[in-house]
């Protein structure tokens, strides 16, 4: 089942010569459990189609579709009730609250939906516990390395009951082994807890993490890896070089 | 990592699939040196010719075996050269024992420190399809672009798998996968400057055509030293 849909989608901002058209008939689809990466050269509309997808902003024309429902027509609330259930962030910049700890920023989201303050905090605890974060729980994010914010950033995305991952550039900040354990975690969370998540990232190592890598330019899908071949293709084929 | 650890990697170097470890082994020996990697493995301490063997295999990850008959040769090699001594009753064989000595350890560390050559470009046959298809009429140079860029990005998925199943977290393998993988991120950064550069170039209209392939337009357009032929040609 697809869990994300984007079915022709494009976006224009400004009008006549002045528009500029950010993504042009992009069509995407993400099933449950996989993890997709988007590629492509800045400006080529990554970070627009992830916030489309997000349903932080709306298409000028398409349509998305998020586990087979199409949020277009949905409500304001509906589309909030969404975003804080099912889609999980994760920017760049980590975007935790310095005032909060870390068990308190991965909570956040649930006690914003409803969820008692114990029962969210239980809940984020788990979570920061499936990242290995448990010593950090208490921790203010200035008080913990690059790695281990966006980690709590990754907990604080996959916390609750959230089965969509949008990442943009989540390693983009971080040294490159850092930046190979985010992606193993957003990896394990797709093939181990069912997740669906789609990576945006100009970084084709990282990339190379996804199920599937899709290339954008200038708006425009342009090509697509074909299913990813298990390590053995690398034991049949004569070296290229 | 042992022999019958049954990892993606170790399984490259055994039974049928041999033929791109084969490969490798061939490439292996051109820029890693046989004799340096037993020395490493004697500066550890005095050595059976078979161990020497089986722990050079896996050190390298397995990926690169050597046959009974190199292991040998080589160490006769340096013995002769006083890089090692043996203790000289068995025959040279699996049961011959050898130990560094003081030249070799000198020999190694010297080694180690010796960078490889790196000043002189490679021939390089991306680079090569990239310059032609600028100057080939018709053709879209995004489109020849995109597809080595997919190319690379699907190979380098296939070594992150490998990466991604070996749980165990074997180092000598994770390095030798890295090593693949940031050159593989090598050469498809310089593809999005490529692409860059040429988005960049059009826009200014700078783009070399057919009837802009004369002379003055060289020193805009320079072909490494080694490409001049395909220049000459177009």
């Amino acid at each position: 089942m697809s869990m994300l849909e984007l079915v022709r989608v494009s976006k224009s901002y400004g009008q006549g010569s002045a528009g500029v058209h950010a993504l042009r008939e992009v069509s995407l689809t993400a099933d449950e459990g996989a993890m997709v990466a988007v590629m492509g050269p800045s400006g080529s509309g990554k970070s627009t189609l992830l916030t489309i997808a997000g349903t932080l902003e709306e298409p000028t024309s398409g349509e998305v579709l998020i586990a087979g429902q199409p949020v277009g027509k949905a409500s304001r609330n509906a589309k909030a009730r969404l975003r804080r259930r099912v889609i999980g962030y994760v920017f760049q910049d980590f975007n935790l609250l310095p005032g909060l700890t870390a068990a308190e920023n991965v909570s956040l989201p649930l006690e914003l939906d409803g969820v008692p303050g114990r029962k969210a905090r239980t809940a984020a605890l788990r979570a920061l516990d499936g990242l290995g974060l448990s010593d950090r729980a208490s921790h203010y994010p200035d008080q913990i390395s690059g790695g281990e914010r966006q980690r709590v950033a990754i907990a604080r995305a996959m916390v609750g009951d959230r089965r969509l991952l949008l990442a943009d550039e989540p390693s983009g900040a971080l040294d490159s082994v850092n930046a190979e354990a985010v992606m193993r975690l957003v990896h394990s969370a797709c093939k181990n807890a069912g997740m669906t998540a789609v990576v945006v990232t100009h970084d084709a190592q990282l990339a190379s993490w996804a199920d599937r890598v899709v290339f954008l330019r200038d708006g425009r899908v342009t090509d697509q890896t074909g299913p990813a071949p298990g390590p053995e293709s690398l034991l049949t084929q004569e070296p290229t070089r | 990592m042992s022999a019958s650890g049954g990892s993606v990697v170790s399984s490259i170097a055994t039974e049928d699939n041999t033929q791109y470890a084969n490969q490798h082994a061939i490439e292996y020996d051109q820029v890693m040196s046989v004799p340096h990697a037993m020395l490493a493995l004697l500066s550890e301490g005095p050595k059976y010719g078979l161990r020497l063997r089986e722990e050079f295999e896996a050190r390298t990850g397995e990926v690169w075996p050597l046959n009974v008959g190199q292991v040998y040769t080589t160490l006769q090699r340096l013995e002769r050269d006083g890089l090692v001594e043996s203790d000289g009753a068995a025959e040279d064989g699996p049961q011959k024992r050898f130990r560094i000595t003081a030249e070799g350890e000198q020999e190694l560390a010297r080694w180690l420190r010796t960078p490889p050559d790196l000043s002189s470009p490679p021939r390089d046959e991306l680079v090569m399809k990239v310059l032609v298809a600028l100057r080939v009429p018709g053709a879209d140079v995004h489109e020849v672009i995109q597809a080595h860029r997919r190319y690379l990005v699907e190979l380098m998925q296939q070594w992150t798998r490998i990466k991604e199943d070996d749980a165990r977290g074997d180092l000598s393998m994770l390095l030798a996968v890295d090593a693949e993988l940031f050159r593989l991120d090598s050469v498809a950064r310089w593809l999005d400057a490529a692409e860059a550069r040429v988005k960049r170039a059009a826009a200014e209209g700078m783009m070399p055509g057919l009837d802009q392939a004369g002379p003055g337009n060289q020193a805009r357009w320079p072909l490494p030293r080694h490409r001049r032929e395909v220049r000459t040609r177009g």
